[in-house]
């Protein structure tokens, strides 16, 4: 099913019987597998209403991101969460939607500084599990008139509601940016190293190691971005905070971009055999958590604070790390695996208690991508 | 305003009730005495005044949990309260209503510079919290201004925002994480340390929830390592519209000032009349402030006066120490207080978006002129929140008339495509208001939320939602007792 408007996407889940799977791109094959008629937003597609001057877009939920991502480079503008793309990781196709990325709350390095996909969401529109059209937030800056439906949406993954409209705050692309590269530091080294830059007034928008870089030795990548004066000054500063180590900086544009596209998409782990784990913690719990995981390879970025691990086939990430503050996802997994390990962290029975009931809520007759999240 | 009527069966059960709450409490923490339960019968929403059948004040989260128990046991309404700052009502009590307060919570918990977290008991100022990490000069960045009385368990339940917010963003922005309680009593950790949700964004969907869903009694605070520096530049505009399309023009640039801060006439005049802060007379300021080095201070400032010249402004004047700093600030952080001395006001708190900055200002003006009221504007014009204040006589009955004038302006602000409450939330104040923005099924949607956290709707019922869009579940929780 692919409806052409959100009217006739309304009436398709209001007459539904079955079950269906709600898929955008279709690149982010995240979850449990999902057994149901496959409904397609694609048809819901085009830019509503962009005010560059206002930093605002209004963007149908189909709408391919490269479109959404054009659109704004026109202006000099981009979404400031800079999402990932999830293909090379997950060996899919299609092109992503800016409504997929909504969905899955997708946020990438610059989350850390800007904030997450969540944060720059100012308004939904989106069709309920009965049918219902259900308008959240707006198009301005600041809302807090009434609930904000727009968090419980983004990152809800479809279960509660299938978007057909977003509103998103955009900003304008700095002048310039630099990365500082130190070469060889050990995990918990990087992770002291990142925390210091991050708790500096140098407002770091990248804070990432790889445990394995491109040449396969460790590297540590700081970003800053800004006008081209600021930027070269905290470059400076930076580097005389970390006086002890041998820094690289980075100036070319290009490389910059492709550096850190290499981490927000978890390059390394493209073509490597295994299951891949998305960890999020508290940045310095890091390197203790990662020493129970036993992982082949290992992405930190967020200044630790999230950590992508590549595992054997079948392992429960979650039984070696045992208890602690944040969760563990699945993002890769073979059938097998998906089916026999949750994909998403199991919730306190209490928190359980309050996601079913909006599910039950919004979605009475689980319709909409059940059993996905678990 | 109206508010439901209060529930005689309760009233009826008021010393066992109290009682009760004595049981799992502290002596001089339960409050039922007519003589002091007055001390809570309204918050800064000063209109309205209702003394509620109890007011509490436990210590911890463990209390806290006892007296949401034994409310829900015995059917009782539960308002929570912060600081009871709310310019909206939100802490506003019925007279069958337990107040609970969380102000005896005021204990740090944790600091974590490395993480970059602070965790507090939420009856905490927001200034103080700032205040318990500035030796190591780290700040948290939202700021009402109220933020020297303000709670931060108000600060969630209202997602509070403050003039700096277009740079760090609004309490939602800055809230990892939160330990609620529920109704029932049931004690729940939502978010912590980390930087996302594991399932659905529940923390998100609490903060600004207006205490309708849990009690928060800790909060896990973003703290950030204060900039190097920061200057105010003051810009004077002979309109609304020009002063209006410069800050769109500095906007699109690519810089993003921390705050740009807009007045009108009637408010410039009266902020000097009362700070003579030595604003020069026209018809609108703007008050753009920069953060970084010096040097990255003059870069970004010589880029956005570069801006404003080409918007004809009748004078630039760029802060060149503290002092001077402090006196482009002094009239906008005294704007409020200048416009209590000359009269009642009414503070809205509508936002638009920013390109309908000239068109809403002329229309307020408009309106004005038709109630025969004065509008005094000042708000942040960087994310399009107006703050309209309503000038008018308490004592000479106009206090209807004001409300009407509100009423239009924020349904005005809805039309141009924004909405009613920017920061300060919908209470009482904007309730009956809230039809206006959203359709029956938009506000279904939200109810159903409240139904999941709350299926008795117990805590804080007659806020938010149009009451007779609540009614039915409101007497429904009623007969079920």
């Amino acid at each position: 099913m692919r409806p052409q408007s959100e009217a006739e996407l309304a009436g398709i889940i209001a007459g539904a019987t079955g079950p269906f799977h709600v898929r955008g791109g279709g690149t982010r094959a995240i979850g449990r597998p999902v057994a149901g008629e496959v409904l397609e937003t694609g048809g819901l597609s085009g830019i509503t209403l962009y005010e560059p001057g206002a930093l605002t877009l209004v963007v149908q939920a189909g709408t391919p991101l490269a479109e959404v991502e054009a659109a704004l480079a026109a202006e000099g503008q981009r979404l400031a969460f800079e999402p990932m793309d999830f293909r090379g990781l997950l060996g899919t196709s299609g092109a992503p939607t800016i409504g997929g990325v909504v969905a899955a709350n997708v946020s990438g390095p610059r989350r850390v500084q800007a904030g997450a996909c969540r944060d720059f969401c100012l308004g939904v529109r989106f069709v309920d599990g009965t049918g219902q059209v259900i308008r959240n937030g707006g198009r301005v800056m600041k809302n807090v008139t009434g609930y904000d439906l727009v968090k419980l949406v983004a990152g809800s993954w479809g279960t509660l509601g299938v978007l057909t409209e977003v509103s998103l705050k955009v900003l304008p692309v700095p002048e310039a940016a630099a990365c500082l590269m130190i070469d060889g530091l050990s995990d918990a080294a990087a992770v002291g190293v990142m925390a210091q830059a991050l708790g500096s007034p140098f407002e770091i928008t990248g804070a990432a190691h790889a445990s394995s870089g491109v040449d396969g030795h460790p590297v540590t990548m700081l970003r800053i971005e800004g006008f081209a004066g600021s930027v070269d000054y905290r470059a400076g500063r930076l580097q005389e905070m970390f006086a002890d180590h041998p820094v690289r900086v980075e100036r070319d544009p290009d490389r910059i971009r492709a550096g850190w596209a290499w981490v927000r998409d978890v390059e390394r782990m493209h073509d490597a055999a295994g299951d891949v784990w998305r960890i999020s913690c508290k940045p310095s719990d890091a390197p203790a958590l990662t020493a129970r995981l036993e992982a082949g390879t290992l992405l930190y970025d967020w200044g630790g604070g999230l950590v992508w691990a590549l595992m054997p086939e079948g392992t429960d990430a979650r039984a070696r790390l045992g208890a602690f503050d944040g969760h563990a996802t699945l993002v890769r997994g073979s059938e097998a695996s998906r089916a026999a390990l949750p994909v998403f962290q199991p919730e306190p029975a209490a928190l359980a208690t309050l996601s079913a009931g909006l599910r039950a809520r919004f979605d009475p007759r689980g319709l909409l991508n059940p059993g996905l999240m678990g | 305003m109206q508010m439901p009527d209060p529930n005689p069966d309760v009233i009826a059960r008021k010393a066992r009730i109290v009682a009760r709450l004595q049981k799992v409490l502290a002596s001089d923490a339960v409050i039922h005495d007519p003589a002091e339960t007055r001390a809570y019968e309204c918050d800064a929403l000063t209109a309205y005044r209702c003394p509620p059948l109890a007011a509490v004040l436990p210590s911890s989260t463990q209390e806290v949990s006892e007296v949401l128990k034994i409310c829900h046991q015995e059917g009782v309404p539960v308002v929570p309260r912060g600081a009871g700052t709310s310019l909206a009502g939100g802490a506003l009590p019925t007279a069958d209503c337990v107040i609970l307060g969380v102000a005896r919570m005021t204990e740090v918990l944790e600091t974590d510079y490395a993480n970059r977290f602070i965790r507090v008991q939420t009856g905490r100022t927001n200034l103080s919290v700032t205040g318990a990490v500035e030796e190591e000069d780290f700040f948290y960045a939202p700021d009402p201004s109220s933020q020297l009385a303000c709670a931060i368990a108000g600060n969630i339940a209202m997602n509070s925002g403050g003039a700096h917010c277009l740079k760090y963003g609004v309490t939602t922005n800055n809230l990892m994480g939160v330990t609620m309680v529920l109704m029932d009593g049931t004690v729940v950790e939502l978010g912590g340390a980390h930087l996302d949700a594991g399932g659905y964004d529940l923390l998100g969907l609490v903060c600004g929830s207006e205490g309708q869903l849990g009690v928060v009694t800790e909060a896990t605070l973003r703290i950030l390592r204060k900039p190097e520096g920061a200057r105010p530049v003051l810009m004077a505009f002979d309109s609304n519209e020009v002063a209006g399309a410069c800050v769109s023009d500095i906007i699109k640039a690519g810089v993003l000032p921390v705050a740009i801060e807009f007045m009108d006439r009637p408010c410039i005049e009266a902020c000097e009349a009362f700070a003579k802060a030595g604003y020069p007379m026209c018809e609108a300021l703007l008050i753009v402030e920069v953060e970084g080095s010096e040097d990255e201070i003059a870069e970004q400032l010589g880029l956005i006066l570069q801006i404003a010249r080409r918007h004809n402004p009748l004078e630039l004047r760029e802060a060149q120490d503290a002092d001077e700093a402090g006196r482009i600030w002094l009239g906008r952080k005294s704007a409020f207080g200048a416009m209590g001395q000359i009269n009642d006001y009414i503070c809205l708190d509508g936002t638009i978006p920013v390109s309908e900055l000239p068109y809403v200002l002329r229309r307020i003006a408009e309106m004005a002129e038709g109630y025969g009221l004065q509008v005094a504007n000042v708000f942040h014009a960087g994310d399009g929140n107006m703050h309209p204040l309503i000038l008018f006589d308490a004592n000479g009955g106009e206090l209807e008339k004001a409300e009407a004038l509100g009423a239009d302006i924020l349904r005005l602000c809805v039309e141009v495509g924004g909405c009613l409450t920017g920061e300060h939330g919908v209470g009482i104040e904007k309730r009956d208001l809230m039809s206006d923005q959203y359709g029956a099924a938009d506000l279904e949607a939200q109810m159903a939320v409240k139904d999941v956290f709350d299926p008795d709707w117990l805590l804080n019922p007659a806020k938010v939602f149009p009451l007779d869009a609540s009614e039915r579940r409101r007497s429904l929780a009623l007969a079920a007792e």
